[in-house]
C-alpha cells in the first residue's frame, strides 16, 4: 500500500529519470569503450581493459589531423557567423525598416531546411561554378547554417534587455558610441558568447553538410564516418569522452560564474 | 551625411553582410538545385548536363525510390511518436516537479550533445550488438527469438533517430511548460477537474507552442537523416538521405539527387507551414 502510494507520487520523476538514462547510456558506453582494446578492428564489442588509448590518443595521426582541422574550421566559421549574425540581430530588434519580415523569413528558412538539402544545393552550386571543394567551401557552408542560430540567440537576448539603461546612459551625457561600448555591449555579451559556443559546436559536430562540401578534406566527423566502414580505432572514443568532459567543465564554470550576480 | 539619413541607412548596413551571405550560399544554391533537378537525366557530370526542363525527373524518382521516401517519413513519424511519449513526461517533470534540481536535469538533457553525434550513434552499435547484454537479456526472457537481432533492424534505426533528436523536442516543450501558470491548474481542480481532465483541458493546450516547435525541430532533421540508417540499419532500412547521398557522391547522378532533395524540402516546408498555421503562432519569426 505504502509502495503504491509512493509510486503514485513519484511515477513522473521515475519516468523522467529513465528517459535521462536512455539519453546518457551512449555517452557512458563511449567512455567505457575509450578504455577498451577491441578483439578485432571491426569489432564494436568489449575486449579487454586498457589505458593505452588514453596514453596515445594520436596513435592514428590521420584522426588527430582531422580533429585539428575541425577545430580550425569551427573557429573560423564561429568568428564570421557570430559577427554577421550579431549585426543582423541588432538591425532586426532595434530598427523598423522595409523588408524586415522578408529578412526574418530568410533567417528562418535555413533552420527549417534539412541538412541534406543545404549540403546538396551547395554542392550543385560549387560544381556548376567550377569551385573546387575543400577547407574553404566547408567554412563557407558552416557560416551559412550558423548565422541563423546566432541571429535567433542574440535577438532573444536583445529583446529581453531593458532599454531604460541605455536611456539613462544617454541622459548622463554618454554619446552613442560610449553608450554602446559601456552599456549595450556588456549587457548583450552573454547572448553573443552563447551564440558563439552554439556555432562552434554546430560546426565542429557537423557531418551531413560537410560531407557534401568537403571534397577530399577530412574533418573529425568525416573521419569517423569513413572509419566506421574500415574499423574504428578505439581512440575515437577517447576524443569523444574528452570532448564531453571539456564541454561539461565549460558549462560548470559558466554557471558558477553566473551565480553571484543573482 | 545628415544624422537622419545615417539612421535610416544603418539597419541596411548592419544587415548587408549577413543577408548577402545567406542569399549567396543558401538562396542561390537552392535555385541551382532546382535547376539541376530539371536537367536532362541522360547527361553526366563529365559530359555536362543540358537544361531541358525535364519535369519528368520528379515522377521518375518518386517511382524509383518510393520505398525509401515512405520509409523516411514513416521512420521519422514513428520516432516522433516515441519521442513525444518519452519527452513529454521528461519535460513536464523538469519544469514542474524538479524543484532545485531543475538546472542540473536540464544540463543532463543537453549533455549527450557535447559528444560527437557520430560517435554516440556508433555507441548504439555496441549496445545493440548481437553479443551484447541487451540482446542476451531479451533472448533469455523470450522477447527475442534465439537468433533474433536488434542491430540492423528498423527498430534500431527508429531507436537511433529518437535518441539523437530527443533533446530538440524536450527543450522547447520544457520552455512552454515552465511558463505555464500553476494557478490555472489549481483553478481547474477547484472546479472539480480530475488530474487527467486538468491535463487534457489546461496543460496540453497551453503547451501547444512548445509541442509545435519541438515537433518541427525533431521532425526536420529526423526525416532528412541518413546517418542512423547507414550505421544502425542495412540497405533495407535506407531512407531518402541515403539515396541522395549516393546520387551525389557515388553514382554522380545529379538530376536524380537534386529532384529527391527538392522533393524532401517541399514536403518539409509544407509540414512546417502547415504546423505553424495550425498553431496560429508567429513567435518563430
Amino acid at each position: 500500500m505504502r509502495l503504491s502510494r509512493w509510486l503514485a507520487d513519484r511515477w513522473l520523476m521515475i519516468v523522467a529519470l529513465l528517459v535521462l538514462g536512455y539519453l546518457a547510456l551512449p555517452v557512458l558506453v563511449v567512455a567505457a569503450l575509450s578504455f577498451n582494446r577491441p578483439s578485432s578492428r571491426l569489432s564494436y564489442d568489449f575486449g579487454e581493459f586498457t589505458v593505452d588509448n588514453w596514453r596515445q590518443p594520436c596513435a592514428t595521426s590521420e584522426m588527430c589531423d582531422a580533429m585539428l582541422r575541425s577545430v580550425q574550421i569551427g573557429f573560423l566559421a564561429t568568428v564570421v557567423a557570430t559577427v554577421l549574425g550579431t549585426l543582423m540581430a541588432f538591425a532586426l530588434v532595434r530598427h523598423r525598416f522595409r523588408g524586415r519580415s522578408g529578412i526574418n523569413v530568410l533567417v528562418f528558412l535555413p533552420m527549417a531546411t534539412p541538412e541534406v538539402v543545404l549540403g546538396t544545393s551547395l554542392l550543385a552550386l560549387f560544381v556548376a561554378a567550377g569551385v573546387p571543394q575543400g577547407f574553404w567551401t566547408i567554412v563557407v557552408a558552416h557560416v551559412m547554417f550558423c548565422v541563423s542560430f546566432v541571429v535567433v540567440t542574440v535577438k532573444a537576448r536583445l529583446a529581453g534587455m531593458d532599454r531604460r539603461l541605455e536611456e539613462a546612459a544617454m541622459d548622463l551625457y554618454a554619446n552613442e558610441w560610449q553608450t554602446f561600448r559601456r552599456v549595450t555591449l556588456p549587457l548583450v555579451l552573454p547572448g553573443i558568447v552563447a551564440a558563439a559556443l552554439l556555432s562552434f559546436s554546430l560546426s565542429f559536430d557537423d557531418f551531413i553538410v560537410t560531407n557534401f562540401t568537403a571534397g577530399t578534406t577530412v574533418t573529425f566527423p568525416m573521419y569517423v564516418w569513413g572509419a566506421a566502414q574500415r574499423g574504428i580505432p578505439p581512440q575515437v572514443n577517447v576524443i569523444g569522452t574528452a570532448m564531453f568532459v571539456v564541454a561539461l567543465l565549460l558549462v560548470g564554470i559558466s554557471s558558477l560564474g553566473r551565480r553571484p550576480t543573482r | 551625411m545628415t544624422r537622419l539619413a545615417r539612421h535610416r541607412l544603418l539597419p541596411y548596413l548592419l544587415l548587408l553582410p549577413g543577408t548577402a551571405w545567406l542569399l549567396l550560399f543558401f538562396g542561390v544554391p537552392l535555385a541551382q538545385l532546382a535547376a539541376a533537378s530539371l536537367y536532362d537525366p541522360t547527361g553526366s557530370l563529365s559530359t555536362g548536363y543540358a537544361m531541358t526542363w525535364a519535369l519528368g525527373n520528379y515522377p521518375d524518382v518518386v517511382q524509383a525510390y518510393w520505398p525509401q521516401l515512405s520509409r523516411s517519413f514513416g521512420y521519422a513519424g514513428l520516432a516522433l511518436a516515441l519521442a513525444l511519449l518519452l519527452g513529454y513526461p521528461l519535460a513536464y517533470a523538469i519544469a514542474r516537479k524538479a524543484g532545485r534540481w531543475k538546472n542540473l536535469l536540464l544540463v543532463c538533457v543537453v549533455a549527450p550533445m557535447f559528444t560527437s553525434f557520430l560517435v554516440r550513434t556508433l555507441a548504439w552499435k555496441t549496445i545493440l550488438s548481437d553479443s551484447g547484454a541487451l540482446v542476451g537479456l531479451l533472448r533469455d526472457v523470450h522477447l527475442l527469438a534465439p537468433d533474433g537481432r536488434l542491430l540492423a533492424t528498423p527498430f534500431a534505426v527508429v531507436l537511433g533517430l529518437t535518441y539523437n533528436f530527443l533533446p530538440f523536442l524536450v527543450l522547447p516543450l520544457y520552455a512552454s511548460l515552465e511558463r505555464l501558470d500553476h494557478r490555472l491548474l489549481e483553478a481547474a481542480s477547484d472546479l472539480y477537474a480530475s488530474p487527467v481532465q486538468a491535463f487534457r483541458r489546461v496543460t496540453l493546450p497551453l503547451s501547444r507552442p512548445g509541442l509545435v516547435a519541438g515537433t518541427l525541430l525533431f521532425f526536420i532533421p529526423a526525416s532528412g537523416d541518413y546517418v542512423n540508417a547507414e550505421l544502425l540499419g542495412t540497405p533495407n532500412e535506407y531512407m531518402i538521405g541515403n539515396v541522395i547521398d549516393s546520387a551525389f557522391l557515388v553514382r554522380l547522378d545529379y538530376p536524380q539527387g537534386a529532384a529527391l532533395s527538392f522533393l524532401l524540402m517541399a514536403v518539409i516546408l509544407a509540414v512546417v507551414f502547415g504546423c505553424l498555421r495550425r498553431a496560429g503562432t508567429e513567435e518563430v519569426w
